[in-house]
């Protein structure tokens, strides 16, 4: 046993770090655990295996379903202990395990019990567990109780009834909107918080109807609102009246801005705070409605509480942003900020000067920016270099001492993203700033002298390749970019022999010297390094006779890849080592993925170096385009939803065929992309035949064959269908690919004239539900769930059977409903017993659906599942759960 | 949507970022490890900051986080990027407050995990699943107090008299204050 002896030594090692739970096991709490079933209990040992059990769950540890079960069980039986101390954590216990419904059953009486003792701590407390783990049924049960606890003397018990109610109207609003009247009652009452909760829940039983919101906000701003709390409600409901009523009224004051203006005198900070941001948000603020506003918050700047300066210097700042000279007041005291303590209070303050300094105050402030600079984090650094090109682009002028703080800051330590920020930011001021083009362009040459980081490196070769050559004296850069072949990593070295030649092919008089930098290059070690160079060598007449660059060896150079590279990586995969060379002409320029966007577009605000690449929803619009210019689809309307392709033929087979599913309002586009893989064939004619027998709903209502289909060139053939408008008609086609073909010499490369008709099978096709859902993610799941409102939703309760794992059975129904999961609850930790999944979408017709998924083990392998469906349209929720219902 | 101010969690950490206690209210963090990694950037953010006189403030990951530390303890308190950084701040006191007096001054991490059936009736008694239910640390403490009546419990060796007269000690010095 030399288990224990090592744990002794343990033990005085860390006699320092004494903890009462030292070396805790679970498997022993749980074991001790079985005191709670003594006949005689005794509530102190009790009282402390249940800390015991919370210090393990709060540590993160995770019972399993038999664990949970079993504890919940015996603590069910403390309930028969008439010890406060006991009971008060027997309810925090019960709230902790989240029991499942039929075990809830197993303490509803006691709870019930306790919801009518004469205790004050029992009813609060019970309340509370109570409406957290109850379900609907049950709620109509104690209705009456929690009624009356609204309206109880003891604010403790009203609270903990109110605060109750605001959970319980997500879930079962209808019932919760039936107190309506106690609530009202409440809001009167004496004590601070319960008026608080009170006015929360009332609101919420109310948002969606305007007229009582209004009443409601102008009853109460008459009146005396106690709690700061309270108070600071009221605000945020009274400026959201006036954001809606603004449309109103034209002419007048702005209605309960007084009432904003009273609570900048009120007593308690919170509130003075609220009221002042309340105000810098109205919709068109004037500067007179700032002024008072703006006082307040500069009265903050100098508190000696953090948290003040920081609320203050925050709000400013967004003010700042559309009505910088409101804020030029405080500009003393938000210099005397830049040394705080605090550096978020420090950032905020130094971008709000950026934006309110003038041209005159710029000098002192990168003074004072420059100290500030060396202790603050990249993060931070990176906000300061954004406000300061604004502040360049705003006062060209002073690009001199901007940009040179901007290479200053350059030379000095820093991350990948905060040296991405100052590279790019010189970029745009050379573009923006011609006067600054040549001083920027040096200070990058000197940056990349000395940098790490190879993706910046390339990037700044290859503007200096563009810009460079179109400076005064473009002989003075070659240096920098020839030290780069000498020093670097192969992919910067690539870089810099393209941005050599380029060089080269602008300014004939380098010409010769370019020739031989170009020719030493052949002989690097690296392939690519070579090859460039060699190519560059022939395309710009490297034989040594210098002649003018032809204007399509420039566009070579300079002109943009008009294709798609995916496109070209698949065509360059397909192609086979032959006698025929690979053509980028047939390249398929369109479709697919990314489109034309790439194509330069003049107007077109340079962002920085290296162009974002467009993103996968220029997909859609791609398709779009495609469509819209076939006529016979033309009328169709906007398109809702483009599917990704389904393969309807097996791989290797002699065509290949896919299709894209767009989904109309009432019509439904069948898009076959078909691909040829025989060389010796030509296909003409090609269409799809569509069997729609097993489809009901859709009718044919037109098709665009392909006129010819030669080999490895992809082309597309059009079916459409109509279907009953805004319904998400499912069906199944089969599908039957026919063309004419023709033999082909491949010798010629010519096609005979007689070509035989000929069929080819291809695999059904379906239109499924989740093709109706548009993937829309929102960034605050509750936020949205919240404002969307609980007036259509829909709850109910399914069993998904066994399931080879939780994760698996999440999966699936998200792969049925075809939307978008958000913050990320689409991963189930493993060993779960219980996950709750977020997801959104757009369902047809435009309307918003959230869903909130609740998933259970329910047995060794069953699943159960929650689904609370919100969208705008009752219609909709309903539809949601007869997907699944049936899928 | 203007709403009621949300509460997304209260941490407090000792003086190495491990866990005294937690509450999440909030499921932005679904799982313990997503938790955990949440509170190791916000210690190793916050940790070198002063914040043993007044409450400090910290942006982080589009959340608001005010913060105090007292002794080997980090109390904190986040809220939405949006939120009022006063109530948050106020939410904050009320518990740092009513744990100074659950723990008669004596605040530290070998008193906290003594007295932890305290702190987390404390954390019951202030926030109810996100919404705010009580500030006033007084009554915070007050409540937890009358809960554990019984004067023998090991855990809480003193009474809930000599409770509440710190209780008293302390509201007469904020009001001679």
């Amino acid at each position: 046993m030399a288990q224990p002896l090592v744990k002794k030594d343990d033990d005085r090692d860390e006699e320092v770090e004494y903890s009462p739970f030292f070396g805790i096991e679970k498997g022993a709490v749980l074991q001790e655990a079985r005191v709670f079933n003594d006949p005689q209990l005794d509530p102190q040992r009790c009282s402390q295996v249940i800390t015991k059990l919370l210090y393990l769950l709060n540590q993160g540890e995770a019972f399993t379903k038999v664990e949970a079960t079993e504890v919940f069980f015996s603590v069910t039986k403390l309930f028969q202990s008439k010890d406060l101390g006991l009971r008060r954590m027997v309810y925090v216990m019960i709230k902790e395990l989240s029991p499942s419904a039929d075990e809830v059953i197993m303490v509803t009486s006691s709870l019930m019990k306790d919801m009518t003792s004469k205790t004050d701590m029992y009813r609060a407390n019970a309340i509370r567990v109570l409406c957290r783990i109850t379900d609907g049924t049950l709620l109509t049960q104690i209705e009456r109780y929690l009624k009356q606890a609204i309206v109880d003397k003891n604010p403790v018990v009203s609270s903990a009834a109110l605060v109750s109610g605001i959970h319980l109207l997500q879930t079962n609003p209808e019932i919760v909107k039936r107190w309506s009247n106690e609530v009202q009652e409440a809001v009167q009452s004496r004590a601070a918080l319960v008026q608080f909760h009170a006015l929360a829940l009332l609101h919420q039983i109310r948002q969606n109807d305007r007229l009582a919101v209004n009443k409601l906000v102008s009853s109460l701003t008459r009146g005396s609102v106690r709690s700061p709390l309270a108070q600071c409600l009221l605000i945020r409901y009274t400026s959201q009246v006036i954001r809606e009523s603004a449309n109103n009224t034209q002419t007048g004051d702005r209605p309960f801005y007084d009432f904003l203006e009273g609570c900048l005198r009120h007593k308690a900070e919170m509130v003075i705070f609220e009221a002042a941001r309340a105000i810098t948000e109205l919709n068109g603020v004037t500067s007179r409605e700032l002024t008072p506003a703006i006082t307040v918050l500069q009265l903050f700047l100098s508190s000696s509480k953090p948290v003040l300066r920081f609320a203050a210097v925050r709000t400013l700042n967004k003010v700042a942003m559309t009505h910088p000279t409101a804020v030029t007041n405080c500009n003393i005291d938000m210099e005397s900020l830049i040394s705080d303590q605090n550096r978020s209070i420090a950032t905020l303050a130094i971008t709000t000067l950026l934006k309110t300094g003038n041209e005159s105050s710029v000098d002192r402030l990168m003074k004072q920016i420059t100290n500030f600079m060396s202790d603050i984090a990249d993060e931070f650094k990176i906000v300061v270099v954004e406000a300061i090109r604004s502040l360049c682009l705003k006062f060209p002028l002073k690009h001199r001492s901007l940009m040179n703080f901007l290479s200053n800051i350059l030379r000095e330590e820093g991350g990948f993203e905060y040296k991405k920020a100052i590279v790019d930011s010189i970029v745009i001021l050379i573009r923006d700033i011609p006067e600054a083009k040549e001083t920027g362009l040096l200070h990058l040459c000197e940056f990349i002298e000395d940098c790490e980081f190879t993706y910046l490196s390339t990037q700044i070769l290859h503007f200096l390749g563009i810009e460079g050559p179109k400076t005064s004296d473009p002989s003075k850069y070659i240096r920098y970019i020839y030290n780069r072949v000498h020093l670097e990593n192969a992919t910067v070295r690539a870089g810099a022999v393209s941005t050599l030649a380029k060089f080269g092919a602008m300014v004939d008089g380098l010409k010769p010297r370019i020739f031989v930098l170009l020719r030493r290059c052949l002989f690097d070690t690296d392939d690519e390094v070579r090859d460039r160079a060699t190519l560059y060598l022939n395309t710009l007449g490297g034989d040594g006779a210098v002649v003018e660059t032809g204007a399509d060896v420039k566009e070579f150079l300079f002109g943009s890849l008009d294709i798609p590279l995916v496109n070209l990586e698949n065509s360059l995969k397909n192609y086979e080592p032959s006698e025929k060379p690979f053509d980028i002409n047939f390249v398929l320029k369109e479709v697919k993925t990314q489109p034309l966007a790439e194509k330069k577009a003049p107007g077109k605000k340079p962002t920085g170096l290296g162009a974002p690449p467009p993103g996968p929803p220029s997909t859609v619009d791609a398709y779009e385009k495609l469509l819209s210019s076939i006529p016979e689809f033309a009328n169709f309307g906007k398109l809702f939803k483009s599917s990704a392709p389904v393969e309807l033929t097996e791989a290797e087979t002699e065509y290949a065929v896919n299709v894209v599913k767009h989904i109309f309002d009432s019509h439904v586009v069948f898009q076959y992309n078909c691909t040829n893989t025989i060389p010796e064939q030509l296909l003409e004619n090609v269409t799809v035949l569509v069997d729609a027998s097993e489809a009901e709903e859709f009718a044919e209502v037109a098709s665009k064959p392909l006129r010819s289909l030669p080999y490895d060139s992809p082309g597309q053939t059009f079916v459409a269908f109509e279907k009953p408008e805004g319904v998400p008609s499912v069906g199944k086609f089969s599908n039957m690919l026919r063309f004419i073909v023709k033999e082909v010499d491949p010798s010629t490369g010519e096609a005979e004239d007689d070509g035989v008709e000929d069929e080819y099978q291809l695999e059904d096709l379906e239109v499924v539900a989740a093709d109706y859902i548009l993937k829309v993610g929102v960034s605050n799941f509750r936020n949205a769930w919240e404002s969307m409102g609980s007036d259509f939703e829909r709850v109910d309760e399914y069993g998904l059977g066994p399931r080879d794992s939780l994760a698996e059975a999440v999966n699936a129904v998200i792969d049925l409903l075809g939307m978008q999961p958000c913050e990320g609850t689409e991963v189930v930790s493993p060993n779960s017993r219980s996950h709750t999944c977020l997801l959104s979408g757009v369902y047809i017709g435009n309307v918003k659906v959230l869903v909130r998924l609740q998933f259970g083990l329910d047995g060794p392998k069953d699943v159960a599942m929650k689904l609370a469906v919100r969208s705008e349209d009752e219609t909709v929720s309903d539809a949601i759960h007869e997907i699944v219902a049936s899928g | 949507m203007d709403s009621c101010p949300c509460i997304k969690n209260i941490i407090l950490l000792d003086s190495e970022g491990n866990r005294v206690a937690v509450k999440y209210y909030s499921d932005e963090w679904p799982t313990n490890s997503a938790k955990e990694a949440f509170e190791k950037a916000l210690f190793s953010k916050t940790q070198k900051t002063n914040a043993r006189t007044e409450a400090e403030i910290a942006m982080f990951e589009n959340h608001i986080i005010v913060y105090k530390f007292v002794q080997d303890l980090h109390f904190f308190v986040t809220g939405a990027e949006g939120e009022n950084e006063l109530i948050l701040v106020t939410v904050l006191q009320g518990f740092f407050d009513a744990v100074g007096l659950l723990l008669r001054g004596n605040v530290d991490k070998k008193e906290a995990l003594e007295n932890l059936d305290l702190i987390l009736l404390c954390l019951d008694e202030i926030v109810d699943g996100g919404v705010i239910l009580e500030t006033d640390a007084n009554a915070i403490a007050g409540k937890v107090a009358s809960h554990s009546v019984d004067a023998a419990a090991p855990l809480s060796e003193q009474t809930i008299s000599q409770a509440l007269a710190t209780a008293r000690e302390h509201l007469a010095r904020s009001l001679l204050k």
